[in-house]
Formats: C-alpha cells, structure tokens, sequence
C-alpha cells in the first residue's frame, strides 16, 4: 500500500507537472550536454585506435631520398622494432574538370602480391589492384566523392614531370589520410587533396626507384622506446638522404584528427561543468524557494508529530523524483545526440566504422552533481524550518521588520500608486531574496550571451585570419625552394598585381624539455598579404634578429620575448639555431613562427630562396593566372583564399566546433527554464497576497501587475548582471574549444549582451504570461482559505 | 517518553507553573504569556476563553508541544515538557497529541480517508480511518478531496485525524471561528462526544463566549495571565449552546 505521505507526494508532483517538468529540464540539458560530449569524445579515441590497429597503422615514419629494399632487414634488425614495410610514396597532381587549379596529390605504392605488413587500406568501393596492370589505382574515396569519380572512370596525373592517364580500380580509404588537408592550409578538404594507390612496380618506375624504398614504415614492440628507435633509424639511413624520422605524434592526419580529439577532450572537460554548474546552482535555488513554499505543511507534519527524518525524507523522495527524472531524461538525450552526432563525425573523419560508448562516470558525476545541488537546495531550507517551532512554522513567516524601508517607500509615495509600492516594498523587504532570484536570472542570461560571444567568436577567428592576416587571393607553392628569380616569374604574369615570396621550413622548436613540430616562416620585413598581427590593427614585423612566435606556439613552449628557443630545422643541412624570441603575434589559426626571410635563408646558407609567394591578383584576369601558373612546372599547388576560408568554416561547423550550435541552444533551454521557475515560484509565494487583492477589489490585470511588476524589475536587475556574468563564462568556455588549430577568442560584445537580454527579455514575457493566465484564474475563496 | 509510562493513571493532565513566552528581545518583546498557573483534570473539556492576544493561543501551543515556553514549566503528568528535547517533543506529539485548527489544515493533495492515514501511519494504537471518519459522520465522504468538501466536512475530517491516533489530549484552536452556526454545533457536538466516549482531555480555544457552556471548566485569560476558572455546575450540550 502506498503510504499517505507518498500519495502527497505523487499528488504534489502532478499539480506542480510544469514546474517539475521545467526543473528536470535544467538538470536534463546539463547532463544532456555531460554524456553526449563524453560519448562522442570516448567513440572517436576508441573508433581511432580501433582503425588505426585493424590497418595495422605504422608508428614511426621514416622518410628518405633513396634506400636500397635490403636495408628493410637491417630496420627490422633495430631492437624494439615489431614489423617493417618498404615503400615508394611521391607527389602528383592531379587534373579536375571545373577545378580552377590542379589539385595536389599523394602517390602511394602498395605491394603487388601481398597485403602491406603495415599501412593497409581499407577497400569501400570497387575492388583490390590487379598485380599485372600498372595504369591501376585506388583513388581516396573522400576526394573521388567531392569530383563524382567513380571506379571504372579515368584520372590524369602529373608526376615527376611526367603525364599519366590512370584507371580507377577502387575508392579507399586508409587511416594515414583520415585527414586531407591542401597545401599550406589547415583545414582539410576533401576536394583539394587526393591520394593514389598504385602497385609498387609502377609507382617506382614513374619515380626511378626501382628495388628502392623512399619511405620506410616501422611498428614497435610493447614497451619499446620510440626516440631510441627513431635515432638508430635516422643513424641507418643517414648515407640515404634522410629528412628525419617521426613518430606516429607528428604524422599530419594523426596530428590533427590527435588535435581535434582533445580539443573536442578539453571542451568536453571545462564546458559541460560551466552548464553544470549553472543548472545546480538554478536548481538549488528553485528547490529552496519550492520548499520554502511548503513551510506550513511541514510544521502541520511536525505537528501530528511526524520526525524531521521522516520530513526529511519525504522531501527528499520529491527532489529525487525530479533530480534523478532530469538525470535519466539527460542520459536518455545525451546518448542519443551523442549517437547522432558521431554518426556525423564518423563521416567527417571517415572512420569505415564507429565504435559509440559513454564511460558509466559521465553517469555517475551527472547523477552525484544533479542530486546533491537539488538535496542542498532542498536542506538548507528544511533545516531552517525544522530549527523553527511547528507553531511558528505553520504560520507565514512573521512580516519581517520593514519600517527601515519605510523612507523609501515615503520618498517614492509621491510618485507611485498603490500596487507599484507594494512592488518596492517587497523587493526592499527581502532584498536577499530577490537578489538571489535576480542572479539566477543573470547567470542564465550569462549563459546565452557567453555561447553568443562564442559563437561570435567562431565567426571572428575566420575573419582575422582572412581579412587580417591573410589578405592575399592565392598562395603558391613550389615543388622545392627556388631562386628569386621565379618571384620575378611570377611578376611577370598578367594579371598578378603582387607577389609576396615566402620561405618554409619543417622545424623542432624547443624550449628545455618543450617542443613543438611545426614550421618557421620567412616573411619579407614589409609584408602585406600575409602578417603577423599583434592585435587587429597593429602588424608584428618579421625581423633580422629573431623570431616572432604566435601567442599559442608561445604558451605551448612557456617562452616569452628576451627568451632563447632552440630552431631544430629538418630540412637541407639541417641545422640547430639558438634565435631569441622578439615578439608575440596573435594567431587564431595553427601555431606559426616568423623569421625575416633574407635572415632565415642565411641561417640555412640558402641564399635568395623561396618556398612560394603570396598573390593579390586582378579579379578580371583570374582565369589567365590560374592557367598561367598551372603551366609552369615549379608550381607544385596553387591554393586559393576563398577556398581556404571555406574549408576552414567547415571545419569549425562539422568538426569539434559543431557541438558550440548544440550548446547554444542548451544554454537558451536553461535561460527559459529559470525565468520561468522564476515566476512560478513567485506566484506560489503570492498566491495568497494576490487573492486578498483581488478580494478588495484589485481587477485581475491590477493583481497581476503586482506580481510581473516584481517579477519584471528582478528581471531588469539581472541584466546588468547577466552581461558581465557572460563574459567571464565566455573565456572558460571559449578556452575550452581552442585547440592547436585555431584558438577561439572570446570576446562578448554589445551585440551579444543585447541578443542575450531580449532572449531574457522574451522568456520573461512569456514565463509572464503562463502565470497571468494562474492570476487570473484564483480562486479566491479558496486561496483565502488555503492558510492563515 | 516511553509509552508504557501510561500516564492516564494520574488524575491531573496538565500541570502549569509560571509559564511564561516572550516573543522578540528588548524594547520590541512581547509578552504573551505572563506567568500562567494552571491544572487541567484529566478527562476534563476545558475551554479558554480570551480576546485576541490574550496568550490563549500560545498557551495551547506551547501545551501541545507546538512551541516552547520562555520560562516556567508545564507536566504532563509527571514530564515536563519545558524540559523536553525537540525528539521527545516530537514523540508527545506523534503518541499524546490531536490538533484541530481554526482553517483545518488538510493537506489539499490528500483525501479525506489519506488525510486520516497521514496521522495513523504514525501512531502506535490507532483507530482505523473508517472508524474515525464514522465518529464524524463522513464515511460517506472519504474518497473525496478537501476542495470538494464545505467547511463543516472538512473541520470534520479534521477532528477524525486528530482522534485517530486516540490522543491523550485534543487541542482545538478556534475549532469553529470559520464555520456557520448550524455546522458550528455539528462540529462541537463530535468533539463533545470524543471527549464524553473516549475519555480524551479536550482543550478549546475560542472566543466564542457560548461555546464555554458546553465544558466542564472554562477558564478565562487576559494580557497574557489567567484571570478567571470557573467550573460548570451544569452543561448544556451542544445543540442546546446559543450561536
């Protein structure tokens, strides 16, 4: 049988359904956000490792002019290395019908009669290369998918110098090219970089190494040291033309698939307990008002002789009932958009399959928070009614003193009529009370108008790169780095109004045991189309007697101006240069480094060379550049700003930046959700006020002003509140989506703060209007009843 | 407070020295009571008469183990409840103790009949909730929610909760003050009966001078003190009782 109290509380329950419901809410998109985030980071690691294992992926690179096939056996001889693979890899480029430019490709041979002992391909469509034709390839399906290419059609390449018509056997995919990404750009794009497979025999006639690898791949043993593998390996193959072995950490796709995984980690660690934080903090508040409303029945329980245990209890089942409602309901949503969403990352990073899990302690911190914010909520307030005698409890609170607003209210009485002065002395009766509801407000306010500032922000790291940084139309880059000369070349074209040449080099920065992979780029000291910016409107320029860094390459390595780094270069005769750091640029993409070109040339003793330019062209004569550069054989890709920027904008809406629209929209969910209890629980308390008003005569519009006028200056208090609530949660929550690629910049503007408060604005108009519609249908006789 | 102290083997219910409240501190202090003396019978019906203020309330509430006294002491039979920690107040209450309120107290969310439950849920020897709403002459209305009741039925179930629990004592604040005449006497009429049937001590506050014809003892209070206790040579019932 369910016992009376139980009864009450399922009664309860339905009468406040809504307001219940609206609580559960708070807690569900809270937790929603937990899961679904914590899922969709804990597939994408395990979908990875699991790809990257069934292919047999290698985890250390080893990339060389030349080597003879027997020095395989001498690499699998090195200690700690598990299995070895030769083979032939080469750069190609690639005709596209309605591609303004060539597109870039990478040229990857595959045994003929066996399965690579590392580095497999995974087939989609179409079938395997036949061993006895050469004009065969697997063509990467993301890339045949952005053209129409299907098996059966044909492709046109150029490599090394040669022209090649090719048959498409198969579309493949492979976890090395997880991630495409064009040439001197960092979001990857699918139809600007291609990748062939083709059998070993041709591949290497086409590029004169026949019986020879250019590169070799490595897997390691358990337990086996990488760095000691990588020196023996560099040591083995130094007489070949080595550039430098790397591990599995600096292989690019890994690198950036690595990148968005733990940014998608960070955002999943620092995010998620903002929204947290915020509905417990909403949800203490409400439970403590709604049990503040229950006073008299709980001294009445007291007074049959019910245990403040018992009491306890029974509130405590309530704030159950909901809590672990909004949980479950959290959970519920969390794993379904979490499912949804890594459907739509498993297509972004072409995983061939997806592997979807939550670890149960995403569960189990959702359940603990919810729960003990709610039960603190609840306890507070039980334990201040308990202290009280059940006499006192069961009346209405006592009138608290107010003659010292008594002035106030005598200064205002000239100007207000009768109710708007009940308003002001409600307010300045409790001011805690309504400040403690006004915050709640505000920090839901904050809420928006900090997912705003970050959505804005999204919008501003675009706009800096390619308004700011970047203001040139295209970028070339040459096969390898050139003479001045081809910058003359260039000039010459019609059509190409300025040339900027650059150089850049594949680099180890360090700082003691700090280090980061990357590139130094050489600018000329006047650069236009591509600078260094220390802010919006101030350029850094590249200079003779050091490096610029970019501010996360900075905070990466823990330098700063005056500091030396250590330039580990990994190309030419790659020398290691101590340069001072002399100043610190903004960069909102990647994690560049500068050096003034002549500067960097002659540290290198490669006077007067460059890795390509920067173009403004004449719009009227773009067609005539493009064709003119696709004929000039030093060009080896041409890559276009427009064309960047969208990648780019992709990137940032399909990868780890598209859960910020999700956010968006939780965080709108929590603003509704506290204005709302908001009014409802104010209703609750005035329930009583507001009938002996209507009693006296008050029309109901008359009653309801008294109420939403409250309700409406809380309201206008948070506001102000809410604005600079927002912009601090807007740098923990914009931290917390920059990753190495792009850094977020959070900055809340007068936009944001406006968007923010009519959001506010509008839930409270209609969070008013729910409770004018209860105003108006008092009871009066009944309400006036309900207590004394 | 064990149960098995029966305390109805003594003939003195209530005992009262001295009893004092003072509500708020300094220059703002109310007194409500001012040192009250008093010995209530067991068995007795006892109405307190008083204007408003005169502390009659608080007496019944510090009595009823509802609110403490600032000074003085009060047995019940042999225990002082002044001296009570909050858990033995709370058992006196749960075991000792029915409360009938001016506005009734029923909690909106229960029936009549689960209204009742609420108090016998908790109790040690309790009389089904049937029997108990038969007493008030509403078994026909169990299943039916306050709002659906008048405010006769509802100061009835109210009285079937308070006597569900065979209280030792029944306290009733104003048991009438919401009520018309006609309701008025039905409501008295089963309170005089729980007291004449069951033997319980009943304790009325009300203003409502007539209603002191109907006790045995009638004790009139004042700014905070009692006055006055007059012991009825003879009762009238209480539909003989003049609204």
């Amino acid at each position: 049988m369910v016992s009376p109290l139980d009864r009450k509380l399922l009664r309860d329950l339905w009468r406040m359904k809504l307001q219940s419901f609206a609580i559960a809410l708070v807690i569900a998109v809270g937790v929603l956000l937990l899961v679904m985030m914590d899922g969709l980071v804990n597939s994408l690691a395990q979908t990875r490792d699991a790809y990257y294992d069934r292919y047999r992926l290698a985890e250390v690179f080893a990339p060389v002019k030349r080597a003879p096939d027997h020095l395989l056996d001498r690499i699998a001889a090195i200690p700690g290395v598990s299995a070895v693979e030769g083979r032939v890899v080469g750069g190609a480029l690639v005709d596209v019908e309605g591609q303004t430019v060539q597109v870039r490709a990478r040229a990857v041979s595959l045994p003929e009669f066996r399965e690579p002992r590392l580095n497999a391909v995974y087939l989609a469509e179409g079938r395997r290369l036949d061993p006895r034709r050469l004009d065969e390839i697997l063509l990467l399906q993301g890339f045949a998918d952005a053209h129409g290419l299907e098996p059966g059609d044909s492709l046109t390449a150029t490599m090394n110098g040669a022209r090649h018509t090719f048959r498409i056997a198969g579309l493949a995919q492979a976890p090395e090219f997880l991630y495409s990404t064009a040439p001197g750009e960092l979001a990857p794009d699918d139809s600007r970089f291609a990748v062939l497979w083709m059998n070993e025999e041709a591949l290497a006639a086409a590029f004169d190494l026949d019986g020879a690898f250019n590169e070799a791949l490595v897997s390691l043993d358990r337990g086996a040291s990488e760095p000691a593998v990588i020196d023996a390996l560099d040591r083995l193959l130094d007489p070949y033309g080595v550039t430098g072995a790397y591990g599995l950490e600096d292989q690019i796709s890994n690198r950036f698939i690595h990148e968005e995984i733990s940014g998608l980690r960070a955002s999943s660690r620092s995010v998620p307990p903002v929204f947290m934080g915020v509905a417990a903090f909403l949800l203490y508040i409400v439970i403590s008002r709604m049990i503040e409303s229950e006073r008299t029945q709980i001294g009445l329980l007291k007074a049959f002789g019910y245990t403040s245990a018992e009491i306890g209890a029974h509130y405590l089942k309530f704030i159950l009932v909901i809590s672990v409602g909004g949980v479950l309901l959290g959970c519920g949503l969390g794993v379904m958009s979490g499912h949804a969403l890594s459907g739509l990352y498993q297509q972004y990073y072409k995983f061939p399959f997806l592997i979807f899990r939550v670890d149960p302690s995403a569960f189990i911190t959702a359940i603990v928070v919810s729960v003990a914010s709610a039960s603190a909520g609840g306890f507070i307030v039980l334990r201040r009614i308990f202290a009280l005698a059940p006499a006192a409890a069961m009346r209405p609170p006592a009138p608290a003193d107010f003659s010292s607003s008594a002035r106030l209210v005598a200064a205002l009485r000239r100007f207000l009529d009768q109710p708007s002065r009940m308003i002001v002395r409600r307010i300045a009766r409790q001011p805690m009370r309504s400040f403690a509801a006004s915050i709640g407000i505000a920090v839901g306010m904050g809420l928006s108008v900090a997912m705003l500032g970050v959505l804005g922000g999204f919008d501003k790291a675009v706009e800096l790169n390619f308004n700011v940084i970047d203001r040139s139309d295209a970028n070339v880059s040459f096969v390898e780095p050139l003479g001045e000369k081809t910058i003359y070349e260039l000039k010459r074209l019609d059509g190409i109004i300025e040339v900027e040449p650059f150089r850049s080099v594949p680099v180890v920065l360090r700082n003691g045991v700090k280090s980061h992979r990357g590139a130094l780029d050489g600018l000329t000291e006047d650069a236009e189309l591509n600078r260094a910016m220390r802010d919006e409107t101030h350029q850094v320029y590249a200079r003779k007697d050091g490096i610029v860094l970019s501010k996360p390459l900075a905070a990466k390595l823990d330098i700063g101006p005056g500091e030396l780094v250590t330039v580990d270069v990994r190309e030419g005769r790659r020398p290691v240069l101590t340069l001072p750091v002399v100043a610190v640029s903004q960069s909102l993409l990647g994690a560049p480094a500068y050096f003034e070109l002549s500067a960097l040339n002659e540290s290198l003793e490669e006077p007067g060379r460059v890795s390509g330019a920067w173009l403004r062209i004449d719009p009227a004569k773009q067609q005539d550049v493009y064709e003119a550069l696709k004929n000039m054989p030093a060009v080896a890709g041409v890559s276009l700003k427009d064309e960047a920027r969208d990648a780019l904008q992709r990137m940032m809406d399909e990868g780890a930046g598209a859960t910020r629209y999700y956010m968006a929209i939780i965080a709108a969910i929590i603003t509704f959700g506290i204005v709302y209890n908001s009014a409802r629980i104010a209703f609750a308390e005035r329930a009583h006020d507001l009938a002996s008003l209507r009693v006296l005569g008050f029309t109901k519009s008359e009653a309801s002003y008294v109420l939403l006028g409250e309700l409406g200056l809380i309201t206008l208090a948070a506001l102000p509140m809410g604005a600079f609530i927002g912009t601090g949660l807007a740098g923990a929550i914009a931290a917390g989506f920059s990753t190495d690629l792009y850094t977020i910049p959070a900055q809340v503007g007068f936009s944001n703060v406006g968007s923010g408060a009519l959001a506010v604005l509008i839930a409270a108009l209609i969070a008013g209007w729910l409770v004018k519609r209860d105003v108006d249908r008092l009871e009066l006789v009944s309400a006036l009843k309900s207590r004394e | 407070m064990k149960t098995s102290d029966d305390p109805k083997t003594s003939g003195t219910t209530f005992d009262v020295k001295q009893l004092t409240r003072v509500y708020g501190e300094g220059p703002a202090a109310v007194h409500a009571l001012r040192g009250v003396d008093l010995q209530i019978p067991k068995g007795d019906l006892v109405v307190l008469l008083g204007a408003s203020g005169s502390g009659k309330s608080t007496l019944l509430n510090i009595l009823g183990g509802l609110d403490r006294a600032t000074d003085g002491q009060a047995h019940f039979f042999d225990k002082d409840l002044t001296a009570m920690s909050d858990a033995q107040l709370t058992r006196y209450r749960r075991h000792h103790v029915g409360f009938v309120f001016q506005f009734y107290n029923l909690m909106p969310s229960l029936t009549a009949h689960e209204n009742v439950d609420l108090v016998t849920e908790i109790s040690d020897n309790p009389m089904p909730a049937d029997e108990a709403l038969d007493l008030v002459g509403l078994s026909h209305r169990q299943d039916h929610f306050p709002a659906e009741m008048s405010g006769g039925e509802q100061q009835r179930v109210a009285i079937a909760r308070a006597i569900a629990k065979r209280p030792t004592v029944l306290f009733c604040d104003e048991p009438t003050g919401a009520l018309d005449s006609t309701t008025g006497r039905q409501v008295l009429r089963v309170i005089q009966d729980v007291n004449a049937n069951l033997g319980t001590t009943v304790m009325i506050v009300t203003h409502a001078a007539a209603t002191a014809a109907m006790a045995h003892r009638v004790i009139h209070m004042a700014d905070g003190a009692v006055r006055e206790v007059i012991e009825n040579e003879t009762r009238l019932s209480a539909e003989e009782i003049e609204w």
